[in-house]
């Protein structure tokens, strides 16, 4: 009893301080100084959400840029309750064949030759299931796909290129990370252009 | 590896070593109950917590009364964990409607939090309410962190202290621990956080719809204060069900160094602190010497691993289960830290790593979680080995083994030889177990060597209280769910005991000045003893298993076969 009693006094003072207290204050923190970003990054257009600048959302129709494959795709969308990961080693026989069928697929669909390089991120699903982004080269090989599609003049083509251009996002203070382009925001500014 | 790669790396080392002797020193200070610059603002918050607790913290215990105050506080915190899942549809804080949790499931996500393994058998956006998460997850992540720097603080005294039979005071350890450092921390890092983009609020799931006209769930929550101090107390539980790879976990590069630095910030400044305690700093630095040699060693190899193109795919980068903006290098540098550090949080997916990297993952963990190791856990289960290290060295040259001056004697080695034997025993038997069982084979998600794998890294990561997972293996059954627990009770507790023991013992012994046959702890010579003997007892341990698992998908890999 000499232990007990301080024990579950302790427990309960500190569950207050750490488990109310703490999350709360961050909470209000949060909500003066970063509303935005706290509230998980929502986009909104014409009145309603069309996602957050932090998750991507499935592109399947020629006239976007296509994001990394996920394993948390519905046929529809990338599915984020609850996140998901393929969890295939190397020598899965499901990855390989996955893998193969994806490739063929984004040179098909982009036009490219049968034995160009193509960025591993497109093959490859995401850790997440919800990478919002794709390397620069990603981006670039779609270019002629999407304008395609969109029955771009050469004019419109050059804003498109210069668009995924101005949309490539550094590392970060110029060391951090890896250069990226984030679809969803790509995609939704690509729409801008007349 | 590109230029920038480097850079990143050089950075990670370069910030971690000049924090170390910073923090190292300031947490000395709290703990040694000297005058600090945190005193006078939160001074009087923790003299009202001894008041309110009734407990004395100027009250010294011995080793035995110091480990029943921890296990009542460990033991009723389990029980808040466990009831809090299995009430959480009657309770407030619950926009998404979640219902309870099955009793094996709570059972094991309790002890799971309670022993800082964070092993998760669930997506907390898709099982857990708000409420569960703060009250329950959150609270635990930092009084597990606190009560495994008081048992460190607690072996330090005992192995310093000149007579007496007593070790401190475990409330005024844990309070100084959670108030004085890991809130501060904590603070500062969610609040960085939640500018990068990390979600924190109670509202309720958003849902958006897309330029394609498709519906999208968004979960949102009070995730920020949860993954700063999972991060900071080597907890590691994802507040997503993909932890630190989901976006609202680690939006930018910048978290992404940020939450990586704080895996290994505590646990490597603390050896600094544990230097001072006992009264030389280069005591701690010989330590850490070995951990940084060990850790440099893993993710050498685990780099050059994962660069390595697959045969299966050739031309394509190892890109399966990591994200563009993080990229290999950073993946592999966290996956070789919070295994290190027994944190477990992950920024990729180590079931898709290949399969050497993925062994280093793994072996980092069958070392016992000391390299860095857990906050306060990982030093005390290297000080075991430490013990275990001047024992060898003293039969060698027959001598009676000493450390600090104090004789190392037949109780506490054969104290450290159960704490660092218990959970690897336990590993072994109950993979086996699962490989043998259909109960075990049927969570897996893998054919061939990678299956064995999956369930080698299950009990690996729960029997030394890491819980990073082969996350493809589904553990939520019955059967995982509850030998799961047991894992991670044994790895916890059945090394926080003898440890405790030990330092009881130590503290009454007399110090001996040291003479031209003591064996020097804080030189070169002592550095590689002890490197080499954590490799020798855990490799004995575990190699064979490990030649069944991923070294044998290595070579298969090599020859282009598939399962």
């Amino acid at each position: 009893m000499k232990t007990f009693l301080p024990a579950v006094r302790l427990l309960l003072a500190l569950t207050f301080l750490t488990g109310i207290v703490y999350p709360l204050l961050i909470t209000g923190i949060a909500h003066e100084l970063f509303p935005r970003q706290a509230g998980g990054s929502l986009l909104a257009s014409h009145g309603r959400i069309v996602g957050s600048a932090l998750l991507p959302e499935k592109f399947s129709s020629n006239k976007y840029f296509w994001p990394r494959p996920s394993a948390g795709d519905d046929g529809t969308n990338y599915v984020a309750v609850p996140s998901s990961a393929s969890n295939f080693g190397p020598t899965s026989s499901n990855l390989v064949a996955t893998a193969q069928s994806r490739l063929t697929a984004f040179k098909m669909a982009n036009g490219l030759e049968s034995n160009a390089p193509v960025p591993a991120e497109m093959v490859f699903a995401s850790g997440s299931g919800l990478d919002p982004d794709i390397s620069p080269e990603a981006a670039r090989l779609q270019i002629n796909r999407v304008a395609a599609a969109r029955n771009f003049s050469q004019e419109q083509k050059r804003a498109l290129s210069n668009l995924v251009h101005r949309e490539i996002e550094p590392p970060q203070f110029g060391f951090l990370g890896e250069p990226r382009v984030n679809v969803l925001l790509l995609n939704l500014a690509l729409d801008s252009i007349k | 590896m590109k230029s920038l790669d480097w850079i990143q790396l050089s950075f990670y080392f370069g910030a971690l070593l000049a924090f170390t002797p910073l923090l190292g020193g300031w947490m000395a200070r709290i703990y040694a109950g000297e005058k600090h610059f945190l005193q006078p603002p939160l001074g009087w918050l923790e003299n009202l917590l001894y008041r309110y607790a009734g407990c004395n913290p100027r009250q010294e215990m011995d080793w035995w009364h110091f480990c029943k105050a921890l296990l009542w506080f460990n033991g009723i915190g389990f029980a808040i964990v466990f009831v809090l899942q299995m009430l959480q549809s009657k309770l407030p804080f619950n926009p998404q409607s979640m219902p309870n949790l099955s009793w094996t499931l709570a059972l094991n996500t309790a002890v799971s939090f309670v022993t800082n393994t964070d092993w998760q058998n669930y997506s907390g956006e898709a099982t857990m309410s708000y409420l569960t998460q703060m009250l329950g997850l959150t609270v635990q992540n930092f009084l597990s962190a606190a009560t495994g720097m008081g048992v460190l603080v607690a072996m330090a005294r005992g192995l310093s202290r000149k007579s007496g039979h007593t070790v401190g005071n475990f409330w005024a350890d844990t309070v100084r621990s959670i108030l004085y450092i890991l809130l501060p921390l904590s603070l500062v890092l969610s609040v960085v956080l939640v500018a990068q983009g990390v979600v924190q609020t109670f509202t309720p799931y958003a849902v958006a719809i897309s330029p394609e006209g498709h519906a999208q769930q968004i979960p949102l929550g009070p995730a920020a204060s949860q993954i700063a101090i999972a991060q900071l107390g080597t907890n590691g539980g994802g507040f997503f069900g993909v932890n630190s790879a989901h976006p609202f976990a680690n939006p930018t590069p910048l978290t992404n160094f940020l939450e990586m630095l704080s895996i290994l910030l505590l646990p490597s400044a603390l050896v600094n602190t544990y230097g001072r305690l006992v009264g030389s700093t280069r005591q701690g630095w010989a330590i850490l010497a070995a951990m940084y040699l060990l850790f440099i060693a893993g993710l050498a190899l685990a780099l050059w691993a994962e660069y390595q193109p697959n045969p299966l795919m050739p031309g394509l980068a190892n890109m399966e289960g990591k994200e563009t903006r993080i990229g290999i290098t950073d993946s592999v540098l966290w996956a070789t830290a919070t295994t290190d550090a027994s944190n477990g949080s992950v920024n990729c997916m180590h079931d898709s790593l290949s399969p050497l990297a993925g062994m280093v993952a793994m072996g980092n963990m069958m070392l016992g979680e000391v390299v860095f190791g857990g906050v306060g856990s990982g030093l005390y289960g290297m000080l075991m080995y430490v013990l275990l290290a001047v024992f060898m060295a003293g039969l060698m040259v027959g001598r009676s083994p000493e450390y600090l001056g104090k004789r190392v004697e037949k109780a506490e080695v054969i104290c450290a030889m159960a704490a660092t034997l218990a959970p690897f025993a336990v590993l072994l038997i109950l993979a086996a177990t699962a490989v043998t069982t259909s109960a075990g084979l049927s969570g897996l998600n893998n054919a061939g060597p990678h299956g064995l794998s999956e369930i080698l890294y299950a009990y690996a990561s729960m029997s030394n209280n890491n819980g990073s997972a082969f996350a493809g293996l589904n553990g939520n059954t019955p059967f995982y769910n509850l030998t799961g627990a047991f894992a991670m009770m044994v790895g916890r507790f059945a090394v926080i005991i003898p440890a405790l023991a030990i330092a009881g013992s130590m503290a009454p012994k007399r110090i001996a000045p040291s003479s031209s046959g003591t064996f020097p702890t804080d030189g070169l010579l002592f550095v590689l003893m002890l490197a080499g003997v954590v490799i020798i007892i855990s490799g004995l341990t575990h190699f064979p298993a490990l030649t069944l698992g991923p070294i044998i998908e290595h070579l298969l890999m090599q020859q282009g076969r598939m399962f």
